[in-house]
């Protein structure tokens, strides 16, 4: 018995260990930013840009934690009672499913300029040094020498992007005729060698392990690994792609209950700021800011024809068409 | 009270023949992965890696590596102690359904074992209201990955102890018992000597086991960096960043503590067998 | 033995067995069939034909069956290496020993995504070990052998730990007396040792088997997840959890806790048959 007492109060420590954090403490303030996966080094640097200027602004000390994971995984965390105060995901439809545990007031999409989306990103190729296989655009991928690698899209929410960047082009080709558009697809992915589940691994299979001719990845995860490659590598750009806005918002509920709603605000809305556009731009994300985008054109190719998930009628719309099970994307794999 | 087996040089070919095979499974199996381990994490040379480790996250999510890996163990380890007790000294109806339940832990697929906690837990739980009026943090805090890791390394110390007792038999403590000893007595006098070595497997196994868990752990703790991260999701999240010499880097620290428990058991075992 | 079979109606000599048989009973029930029954009642959420209709999916069936063949392969070279090395372990003398038998635990405390990494790296086209298969054109990473690797590392340590303990306290005056009757070395481990190592190695081997079943971390990395084809079914599970469908995540995950559990539940009757012959034959 005395063992099992022992037991008790060794989990009773666990569980105490755990309550040890509060919100705001006397000048402190502490907010939980629950984010993606690549977005660490962005946000670390924006962190200490905005913990100046609200200390600037109202004499209040704040810290954020960050929590970096796959941006689904990550809202089904916030859904399931993860305590963030700010989420700043990879697609709109994870914050909608937030939103639809209750968490996040309806209409979020609206309180922040541009969709709520700072900052946003594309759908990019890279391939091996000096382009062996001549890549050049969404064609070339179905041709019959070149094998793909892209993370899958049921897994991987970036990874929707992915394949709506190809549907997009299919849909200019053939003027959206939709059997033409599901054949051409169909084709590309059954070229893909790796379906990884992330975009990270999808890179490590490319890149570390050698396989397939062309990553199909986000400009700045392309970017994050020509920086990390010695040109072993090069980035196309395809001629149609789509303009992938990565949504952030505030979790009301819980910043109502931590009395973080304020900062919680602020510390979106600074997003928007020249400061906090120029870090993006840095850390390779497409500032909605025109005039710094343009700044910047250097790095991001600004002659690509970009669709919006409008185009596709909102991610509610793409989500059950294409992703939903026994969609678009399941029909690819039926025999 | 061992019964020694003598150690010897292999007599014939058949000997060495094994001995070549272990070893080639050894080397693909085991050392590979490790010299993979190593060989990324010094990629970039010695500063990059000591940056990596000695980061304050790093350290941080090495300390609650091992706090959660010593509050499991100590809960697996009584509750195995008395499992074994149970299951190998008595009789009792429901014996077989009651180790096959404390053995499926195992193989039950991490991802479910997150889930079943989430499900439990979590803000869908009827228990979340009750837990949050009374301020009691359970998923993504550390109380769930401790509750993860008892999970995932509950039978271990039991399924190493149980073969070797039932080969054993209950005569001694039985005899011990008419003779009037209380359970004490018997447990430390008849019993743990039989089961000593494979008490220690149990103890090495579960602790390698708890330090390393990843993907229950992964789905329950929410990833807070410096509250939550444990070393395998500080792994993870490093690598997911395109980080791959210090995630590499980070493993390295849980390949080094595990050798370290390694070796400690190996001079125990040593000593003890003289 | 007598004594032991009566053991149930009569007075039990040994104390401790309330005590004992409350604590485990009572944390089994916290920390696994509570779980399990949340599970349970999630699934049943959906009706019985719903139920059928989310497993029987082409894609769930196929995942099934990936993860049941590579586990089972695995599980085979896992019984077949791990008693060797067991064997080789407690038996012989060599030069290398003591290191051998110290990292047996390694793969247990790397965890699984490194792992995954790791083994995906030595085995992809670049590495050390699959440009060894390539020249016979054999790929290992990304494929249906890749897995079984996998899974090779994650359940060897399971087989070599719970055969060598009862190797260890093996009276080898048994095999003597054999050998002076006569019997030939291979003919004595058949029909002396192997008997007496049985429950201890098929307990090993279902662990493995079980923890391949479930294996999630490093599978991923070296799977490659095509559907159909390297798709397992933790993957489906996750992937139901990413598109916030928890029901059908619990009924696969339901499913395969059944598995698990069936398959247990099979070694436990060979074990406790095995272990009574053995206690009959002693006595």
């Amino acid at each position: 018995m005395k063992a099992a007492g022992l037991a008790a109060l060794v989990l009773l420590t666990g569980l105490l260990a755990g309550c040890g954090y509060q919100a705001v403490s006397g000048n402190h303030v502490t907010l939980i930013n629950v984010s993606y996966d690549p977005t660490r080094e962005f946000y670390e640097s924006y962190n200490k840009v905005f913990a100046g200027y609200w200390e600037a602004k109202t004499g209040e000390n704040v810290s954020v934690v960050q929590s970096h994971g796959g941006s689904g995984k990550q809202a089904l965390e916030v859904a399931n009672g993860l305590e963030a105060d700010v989420v700043t995901l990879a697609l709109e439809s994870d914050i909608d499913a937030v939103e639809s545990a209750g968490l996040i007031d309806q209409g979020w999409i609206d309180e922040l300029p541009d969709d709520s989306a700072p900052y946003t990103s594309t759908i990019v190729f890279l391939v091996r040094k000096g382009n062996p296989k001549n890549i050049q655009d969404w064609d070339d991928l179905v041709r019959d020498d070149v094998a793909i690698v892209t993370p899958n899209p049921k897994t991987s929410g970036g990874a929707r992007w992915n394949f709506l960047a190809a549907w997009s082009y299919a849909s200019q080709k053939y003027h959206g005729d939709e059997d033409k558009c599901r054949a051409f697809v169909k084709k590309l992915y059954e070229h893909v060698v790796v379906l990884d589940s992330g975009a990270r691994a999808a890179t490590t299979s490319f890149t570390g392990n050698g396989q397939g001719d062309v990553l199909i990845c986000w400009e700045n995860e392309a970017y994050l690994s020509l920086a990390d490659s010695d040109g072993a590598y090069e980035m196309i750009t395809p001629s149609v792609s789509i303009l992938a806005q990565p949504s952030v918002a505030v979790v009301d509920a819980n910043a109502q209950d931590h009395g973080t709603a304020d900062v919680a605000e602020a510390y979106l809305s600074y997003l928007y700021s020249d400061k906090a556009q120029e870090i993006a731009a840095q850390y390779y994300y497409r500032p909605v800011n025109k005039e710094i985008l343009k700044k910047h054109s250097d790095t991001f190719d600004l002659t690509m024809k970009l669709t919006t998930i409008d185009d596709f009628g909102g991610w509610d719309e793409a989500q059950r068409r294409f992703f939903a099970d026994g969609g678009i994307f399941d029909s690819i794999y039926e025999h | 009270m061992e019964n020694e087996t003598e150690l010897r040089k292999p007599k014939g070919a058949g000997g060495y023949v094994l001995i070549a095979v272990s070893a080639i499974f050894f080397f693909v199996f085991l050392i590979l992965p490790l010299v993979t381990v190593f060989q990324n994490a010094f990629s970039d040379g010695m500063l990059p890696y000591f940056k990596a480790v000695m980061d304050v996250y790093t350290r941080k999510a090495t300390l609650l590596t091992l706090e959660v890996t010593a509050i499991a163990l100590c809960v697996n380890t009584v509750f195995g102690l008395f499992a074994v007790w149970a299951v190998t000294k008595f009789q009792f109806q429901g014996k077989r359904i009651l180790t096959t339940l404390i053995d499926l832990p195992v193989s039950v697929s991490p991802v479910i074992a997150g889930l079943m906690y989430i499900l439990l837990y979590g803000r869908t739980s009827p228990l979340y209201p009750w837990l949050k009026s009374h301020s009691i943090h359970i998923v993504f805090a550390v109380p769930a990955i401790v509750i993860a890791t008892i999970f995932v390394t509950f039978p271990y110390v039991f399924r190493e102890i149980v073969p070797v007792l039932e080969t054993e038999g209950t005569d001694e403590e039985e005899a011990a018992a008419i003779m009037g000893a209380n359970w004490w007595t018997i447990f430390s006098r008849v019993t743990f000597p039989h089961m000593k070595w494979a008490f220690f497997y149990g103890i090495v196994l579960c602790t390698a086991r708890a330090m390393g868990e990843f993907g229950a752990v992964s789905i329950l703790s929410g990833h807070l960096r410096g509250l939550t991260n444990t070393l395998p999701l500080h792994v993870e999240i490093l690598f997911n960043e395109f980080n791959s010499q210090a995630a590499f880097a980070v493993s390295s620290i849980l390949v080094i503590i595990a050798i370290g428990i390694l070796i400690v058991r190996s001079l125990l075992e040593a000593r003890a067998k003289g | 033995m007598e004594a032991t079979k009566k053991g149930a109606k009569q007075p039990r000599v040994i104390p401790g067995f309330g005590v004992s048989l409350g604590v485990t009973v009572a944390m089994l029930s916290l920390v696994v069939l509570i779980p399990f029954a949340a599970l349970a009642v999630n699934a049943l959420k959906l009706s019985p034909g719903e139920f059928w209709s989310v497993i029987t999916q082409d894609r769930v069936l196929s995942s099934f069956a990936v993860s049941l063949e590579t586990s089972a392969v695995a599980a085979c070279v896992n019984m077949v290496m791990g008693l060797i090395l067991a064997w080789v372990l407690v038996r012989y003398d060599f030069p290398g020993k003591k290191v051998m038998n110290g990292m047996i635990e390694l793969p247990f405390a790397l965890p699984t995504a490194v792992a995954g990494i790791s083994l995906t790296s030595l085995t992809s086209e670049n590495g050390a070990i699959g440009k060894f298969f390539a020249m016979f054109g054999i790929r290992i990473a990304y494929t249906k052998a890749g897995i079984v690797f996998a899974l090779i590392f994650v359940g060897i340590p399971f087989v070599v730990r719970a055969v060598m303990p009862v190797l260890e306290k093996f009276d080898s005056s048994f095999e003597e007396a054999a050998s002076v009757m006569g019997a030939t070395r291979v003919g004595i481990f058949f029909k002396v040792i192997l008997p007496e190592l049985l429950p201890s190695l098929l307990t090993g081997t279902g662990l493995a088997f079980g923890r391949g079943l479930g294996e999630y971390g490093s599978v991923v990395f070296i799977a490659g997840n095509k559907p159909y084809e390297t798709e397992i079914a933790p993957l489906i599970i996750m992937s139901k959890l990413q598109q916030f469908d928890y029901t059908a995540a619990c009924s696969i995950g339901l499913v395969m806790l059944l598995a698990s559990f069936l398959l247990l539940f099979l070694m436990n009757l060979v074990q406790v048959r095995n272990t009574k012959i053995l206690r009959g034959g002693e006595a």
